[in-house]
């Protein structure tokens, strides 16, 4: 039902006052080859009636503020409200990108400190913010790894970025897009990166390699410095995929286990919304030998003044203006609010979390790499596909326990993979309550694999041809009526 | 699931039908499509392209992942299976007979390390 669908001719919420200047015909003001000729279709409704349609719109949607939401690789915690007020304070929410420096120094003061802020916190010098998500800054990083490899003449040579298995998808997406050629390496049986096959695969045409550490399997690759030295001595750079920083902060950092660039997720890590929620940002951070290759421009403080400038051999701008400044407060109150001590019990409880509920489950799932994991943890579903429940089915009726699933066949290493993340955010009861979820659908799968199979049955709607909404997708109303 | 008799099988789960001395046709096994789930979309390659033994020369997109299909010889593209672009679920359906994604034609066909059927048989068993 649309709000359209409700409305009735002459229906109206809310009443102008009477004109009390001379009416000019609109005929006068505008040419008329401007001048619609119908109706501007707009529904018509009382303001209650707005206010319910689109409340209970929002009652059919599942979000972190309705109930746990443990979407494994996407950090989905609680975002203080108080960000908000932050963000929408006048002094930062009416200001316009092109008002001069001298009148916007508060705000450019903000971004020069949260650039100095996620340095220290990844062990690197310079941070350009202007990548308004993950797998821009992903892109962003790659592009200055090229301007890299170019400005030291090496840049026809340099074409391959090494990426492992268990990486996002995003990744070799990213090293395409930036005109590299993306080499898959496998893992070992500890789920980290292979070193011995690395280092057969190192050469003179090696640009770089982009890690996530910890992994897709919420492992930390304890080889990390061997892999940096043999990507350093091969002549290429490391990129660090900050997707999964929660794990981390005030803990180890990137930099000093020899990574180059690294970007973070602030709609992950740093708890400002998510997707529909608002814009994402994904700022990269990069070493001393890569800051004159940062987007155009980055914030200096020179003469008790700060500055937007161009850094000396800038791949250029990425985003327009200054990236999504609003996210860049939030993400500022929420570092500041928690300080260095903050941050690493964050980073601490989101792993005591994820191994309380992995070890929790571990007797009524298959976990195929049982040792303490980081923020995230990936069970399979191969145990309960055997009795006639897939991994699909499993994540659809947690639905009906009041749970978003986990995320779902990913990584593609591990058979019918349910990766969770819990984040430090939820109480123990939170925790305790998915667990037991868990277990009854574990036993479900046993007695009745079948209740599973035609989950869910308690929410707005009930299972989706996926396959069909794939293949013959209705994008426009029109097609539905 | 079927692993049929008389076709080659590689190690990413493609197989091979040796139509003559020098083409062969390639598709992905009913296991491979088993893995993948119901395929939504394949993105076909060129006629005339020239494929390497290892490349990957499509990607197919299912509800659950999108994943690249590597030729398992090197040649060059004769024949697309085109119908699947508009019914990629032959796949899924029919993936030894009408669910065959393209022909390619060697110069020096060199099948030596595909798998028999057996050997593929056992090959999954152990995956």
């Amino acid at each position: 039902m649309l709000l359209l669908d409700l409305s009735v001719p002459g229906r109206r919420g809310y009443v102008l006052p009477e004109l009390d200047v001379e009416e000019t015909p609109i005929e006068e003001l505008i040419p008329e080859a401007y001048l619609r000729e119908s109706d501007l279709g707009l529904p018509e409704l009382t303001e209650p009636e707005v206010v319910r349609y689109f409340t209970q719109l929002s009652r059919k949607n599942h979000g972190v503020d309705v109930g746990f939401y443990p979407l494994g690789s996407c950090t989905m915690k609680y975002n203080p409200r108080v960000n908000e007020d932050i963000a929408a304070m006048p002094g930062f929410s009416r200001i316009h990108p092109r008002q001069p420096e001298s009148t916007v120094q508060g705000a450019l003061q903000l971004m020069y400190e949260l650039d100095g802020y996620l340095a220290e916190i990844s062990g690197l010098a310079k941070t350009s913010l202007q990548p308004a998500a993950g797998a821009h800054g992903e892109l962003t990083g790659l592009l200055i790894i090229k301007a890299y490899h170019e400005f030291s003449g090496e840049g026809r040579q340099r074409r391959e970025i090494i990426i492992p298995d268990s990486a996002h998808g995003t990744n070799p997406a990213s090293a395409q897009m930036a005109g590299f050629i993306a080499r898959e390496i496998s893992s070992n049986s500890r789920g980290g990166v292979d070193v011995e096959a690395l280092r057969e695969m190192v050469g003179p045409q090696t640009a770089g390699l982009m890690l996530t550490n910890p992994n897709t399997l919420g492992l930390f690759d304890e080889n990390v410095e061997t892999i940096a030295k043999i990507i350093h001595d091969a002549g290429g750079l490391l990129y660090y995929d900050g997707a999964n920083a929660n794990a981390i902060m005030g803990i180890v950092r990137p930099g000093d286990t020899g990574f180059d660039i690294v970007h973070f997720n602030l709609h992950k890590t740093f708890s400002t919304p998510h997707g529909g929620g608002g814009p994402g940002s994904g700022p990269i951070v990069v070493s001393e030998a890569l800051v004159d290759f940062l987007p155009d421009p980055i914030v200096e403080y020179t003469d008790g003044k700060y500055h937007l400038v161009r850094p000396k051999h800038s791949i250029g701008p990425v985003k327009a203006f200054y990236g999504n400044f609003a996210v860049m407060v939030k993400a500022y109150a929420y570092i500041r609010h928690l300080g260095a001590a903050g941050l690493k019990r964050v980073s601490e409880n989101a792993v005591l979390n994820a191994n309380y509920v992995m070890n929790q489950l571990k007797q009524d799932y298959y976990l195929p790499y049982d040792r303490i994991c980081m923020h995230e943890f990936v069970l399979s579903g191969k145990r309960q596909k055997e009795l006639g429940a897939t991994t699909l089915d499993i994540a659809k009726r947690l639905l009906d326990y009041g749970v978003h699933a986990p995320t779902i066949y990913f990584p593609l290493i591990v058979d019918e993979a349910i990766m969770v993340e819990p984040t430090e955010t939820e109480s123990k009861a939170t925790l305790d309550a998915f667990v037991e979820a868990m277990r009854e659908i574990a036993q479900e799968a046993k007695d009745d694999p079948e209740k599973l199979r035609s989950a869910p049955t308690r929410t707005p709607v009930v299972r989706l041809d996926e396959t069909k909404a794939a293949r013959n997708p209705i994008l426009t109303r029109k097609a539905l009526v | 699931m079927e692993v049929r008799k008389g076709l080659l099988y590689s190690k990413e789960h493609e197989w091979v039908q040796e139509i003559n001395d020098s083409v062969v046709r390639v598709g992905i096994t009913a296991y491979a499509q088993d893995q993948l789930g119901d395929i939504v979309y394949i993105e076909l390659p060129a006629i005339n392209a020239e494929v390497g033994k290892g490349d990957p020369f499509t990607v197919v997109e299912s509800v659950k992942a999108a994943s690249d299909v590597f030729s398992p010889v090197s040649g060059t593209i004769m024949a697309v299976n085109e119908t699947l672009e508009d019914s990629p679920e032959l796949i899924n359906e029919s993936p030894y007979d009408e669910g065959w994604i393209i022909e390619v034609k060697c110069d020096d066909l060199d099948l030596s390390d595909l798998m028999t059927a057996e050997e593929y048989a056992l090959y999954v068993e152990e995956v």
